[in-house]
């Protein structure tokens, strides 16, 4: 469900301006209609009482004479459709409260007790009761209105005249009133909705704008200029400015990383050149030992010609091993991982753990040929394995679980023997770290590499007593495979 | 205009002013006759050309005299302000010593009317004004037969009065008022002249359908067009030939028709001697 609060500014503030407008016509046209409404009704009070003090006048003689039906007549043409508009009723009583004639003689009958005439007749016959002076005054009464007006004769009273308006006179001329303020508010409001709706749109832009630009922060960061706004004082101008502050130090930021990444990578290198350098000058030292002893005394002695060789042989070998660990990141064509490739491993590593007398535990649960290349993903748990079986102890335990999840391949290779401190973990899988042993330490670079270059995970957890590496690799990447043929 | 010629002006104005009164006084010499609400007198148009048929015949103008009372018609001819009249019998009676009876119209083949009993026509079980006790009445005219002498006189055969027998009276000072007093319920029942209330009924049934005819009194002398003092022999005689013959020619035979009578007849006071009667009766305190 959409809220207000998730709606865009574009629309919030034409919304709010609109609402805004609404509210305040609404609420002038009430109260000026209001004012109308009280003033329409004290003009009509105040015509009422003189028009009732006029007619009042002229009912003088009738009552005076005792000329009923003259009254009547009088009355009667007073309240008539074309006569007095203004009343629905009139009643005369005498001096006594009696009606004296009614318009209405069927709800007056003559001479009946006023009082006696229902709710209203009876507040009416107490308001004449105790109402003095010679004015006309007003009551209203459930949902009319009464006039009450003496008939005065050289000051003696003869009765009074009873008005009686019904609501609906008022109503009708108000809802006519009522139409007109309404038609006129529309008008006003169909003027300045849009001048609003406008106004708000361009209050808005400057807004939006800003959030589409601190919105791509994150995926980029917008270039110098992208970002437009009115150089105002305002609280727009000053957040505009704070914006283009931090890009500023963003972009500087960014700068700062990207030249710090670039001698980062410099120091790697040089790492890993001084690392190679290292690895090809030992069995160079010794190879050149080798061949200075053969010079000296070997020229004619067969078995050291032949130890010399075999030193050599091993010396170039090392080398040679540096050297094809180096090109791990060429690829080279590979066919499909199969079950049999991991037994192969197994088998190849049994008398590795043999020799060191430890205990290889291997649990291959790959159902069929997988799609990813075999040779790297050998090479991976060769090297995981064998570096397992170097951290045990004689009599230790290397435990491999080789399965499938539903992201891809996994491989979790455990070992009980030295762990890893803590404090070499961030490093493990840098270049010629090593583990301080002598070895070279390009292992789990490797590693790393074949697995990330597989779009993989790698990660380690080590404990005393257990450590363990994890490697997870997503099927289905483009990884050129050779035909399983 | 100088000081001196305005004031002739103004003189010239009073002059001519009191000219005009004084022969609005005298009448000139038109034939006045004085009008009442016997008959359905505030039909203008209609009196208008009814006027100018009468002086047509007559040969002179003819002015007729509306009031708003019988008693004011009657004094305006004890004064000899006025040639004739067309009065209701009652006043005819009282004053015959020195009115004459001109003619008598005829209505449904006879000289004669009725004074009707009329009550609200929500009022379905009244038949006799004596059952309206404490209610209240409408008379037409304290000068009328039909619309006061007639139920005076019945309330007075039943040893009572209208004033202590109703709960309150008025007078409306016409029959066609005492219909509408009765229709729009003011009064609880009304005295009317029977003619005047089957005219209206022809031609204002709207009115009449509102109220019932509750009671018919006997038959009485139709009300009478009289003469006054002041009308000389040769003008009595020409305008009663003229009265009793207007059947006989087409205009007035209209005017006949819009009135709702037959036509005129010669009467005698004979016609007249049951509201004299009436009158005598009424006029005798209660034993």
């Amino acid at each position: 469900m959409l809220h207000f609060r998730d709606i865009s500014f574009r629309y919030k503030i034409p919304l709010r301006a609109t609402v805004l407008v609404l509210v305040t016509a609404t609420v002038l046209t009430a109260s000026l209609l209001l004012r109308e409404y009280r003033d329409l009704r004290r003009d009509m009070l105040d015509g009422s009482a003189r028009w009732s003090a006029v007619l009042s006048q002229t009912l003088v003689a009738p009552m005076l004479h005792d000329d009923l039906w003259r009254a009547f007549e009088i009355v009667r043409a007073a309240t008539s459709p074309g006569g007095g508009e203004q009343a629905s009723a009139i009643t005369l009583v005498d001096p006594r409260l009696r009606i004296y004639v009614s318009t209405d003689p069927a709800r007056y009958p003559i001479l009946a007790p006023l009082h006696e005439r229902g709710e209203a007749a009876r507040e009416i016959a107490s308001r004449i009761d105790g109402a003095a002076g010679t004015g006309s005054h007003s009551v209203e009464i459930a949902d009319k209105l009464y006039v009450i007006t003496p008939i005065d004769a050289d000051g003696v009273r003869l009765g009074h005249m009873i008005l009686e308006h019904t609501s609906t006179f008022m109503q009708s001329r108000f809802a006519g009133m009522w139409l007109s303020a309404t038609l006129v508010t529309l008008f006003v409001l169909l003027l300045i909705l849009p001048v609003s709706w406008f106004w708000g749109r361009r209050m808005a832009e400057p807004l939006v704008h800003l959030a589409d630009c601190i919105g791509k922060v994150g995926a980029t960061i917008p270039p110098p200029g992208a970002l437009q706004f009115e150089d105002s004082k305002d609280e727009l101008g000053q957040v505009g400015r704070a914006v283009e502050r931090m890009f500023d130090e963003l972009r500087e930021k960014e700068g700062l990383e990207r030249e710090m990444l670039f001698s980062e990578r410099l120091a790697a290198i040089g790492r890993l050149t001084g690392g190679i350098a290292h690895e090809i000058n030992n069995p160079l030292g010794g190879m050149l030992n080798a061949i200075g002893t053969y010079r000296k005394h070997g020229a004619s002695d067969p078995e050291l010609a032949a130890r010399t060789m075999s030193l050599l042989e091993r010396g170039l070998l090392q080398i040679r091993d540096t050297v094809s660990a180096l090109l791990v990141e060429a690829k080279a064509p590979s066919h499909p991982l199969a079950p049999q490739d991991i037994e192969d491993v197994h088998i190849l590593l049994k008398p590795e753990a043999a020799k060191k007398s430890a205990r290889l535990q291997w649990n291959c649960e790959l159902p069929d040929e997988i799609p990813l290349p075999a040779t790297l993903v050998r090479q991976v748990l060769i090297n995981l394995v064998l570096n397992a079986l170097q951290a045990v102890e004689a009599g230790g335990t290397v435990a491999c679980d080789i399965g499938l999840s539903a992201d891809g391949m996994t491989m979790a290779v455990r070992n009980d023997g030295r762990y890893i401190e803590e404090s070499r973990l961030p490093y493990l899988f840098e270049p010629f770290v090593g583990d301080g042993n002598g070895k070279h330490g390009l292992g789990l670079w490797i590693t790393y590499q074949i697995v990330t270059g597989l779009g993989g995970h790698i990660s380690v957890q080590s404990e005393p007593g257990l450590t363990v590496f994890a490697v997870d690799l997503p099927l289905g990447m483009a990884v050129e495979l050779e035909s399983a043929s | 205009m100088n000081r001196r010629q305005a004031l002739f002006g103004l003189c010239g104005l009073a002059i001519a002013g009191c000219g005009a009164r004084a022969f609005a006084e005298t009448g000139g010499d038109a034939v006045r006759i004085g009008m009442t609400p016997v008959f359905l007198d505030d039909q203008v148009g209609f009196l208008g050309a009814w006027r100018d048929y009468l002086a047509q015949a007559l040969g002179r103008p003819v002015e007729f005299i509306q009031r708003g009372s019988y008693r004011e018609i009657v004094e305006l001819m004890r004064q000899e302000k006025l040639h004739f009249a067309w009065l209701c019998g009652y006043p005819y009676v009282r004053e015959q010593r020195w009115m004459r009876l001109l003619a008598v119209p005829v209505h449904q083949g006879q000289p004669l009317y009725r004074s009707y009993l009329i009550v609200p026509e929500r009022d379905t079980a009244t038949t006799k004004i004596t059952e309206l006790r404490d209610r209240v009445f409408a008379f037409s005219d304290p000068d009328s037969n039909s619309g006061y002498l007639y139920p005076h006189y019945q309330l007075n055969r039943a040893n009572t009065s209208p004033a202590n027998f109703f709960r309150r009276t008025f007078f409306t000072y016409a029959h066609k008022k005492v219909v509408e007093a009765v229709a729009l319920e003011v009064a609880h029942g009304g005295a009317v002249d029977g003619y005047v209330w089957d005219t209206l009924a022809r031609t204002h049934p709207e009115l009449t359908g509102r109220t019932r005819v509750a009671d018919r009194s006997p038959t009485f002398g139709f009300p009478p067009f009289v003469a006054g003092p002041v009308a000389p022999p040769a003008l009595f005689r020409r305008m009663q030939e003229i009265l009793l013959a207007m059947h006989d020619d087409g205009v007035g035979a209209g005017f006949l028709r819009q009135l709702n009578l037959d036509r005129f007849a010669l009467g005698t006071p004979a016609l007249y001697a049951d509201i004299e009667r009436m009158l005598r009766a009424i006029s005798q305190p209660n034993a």
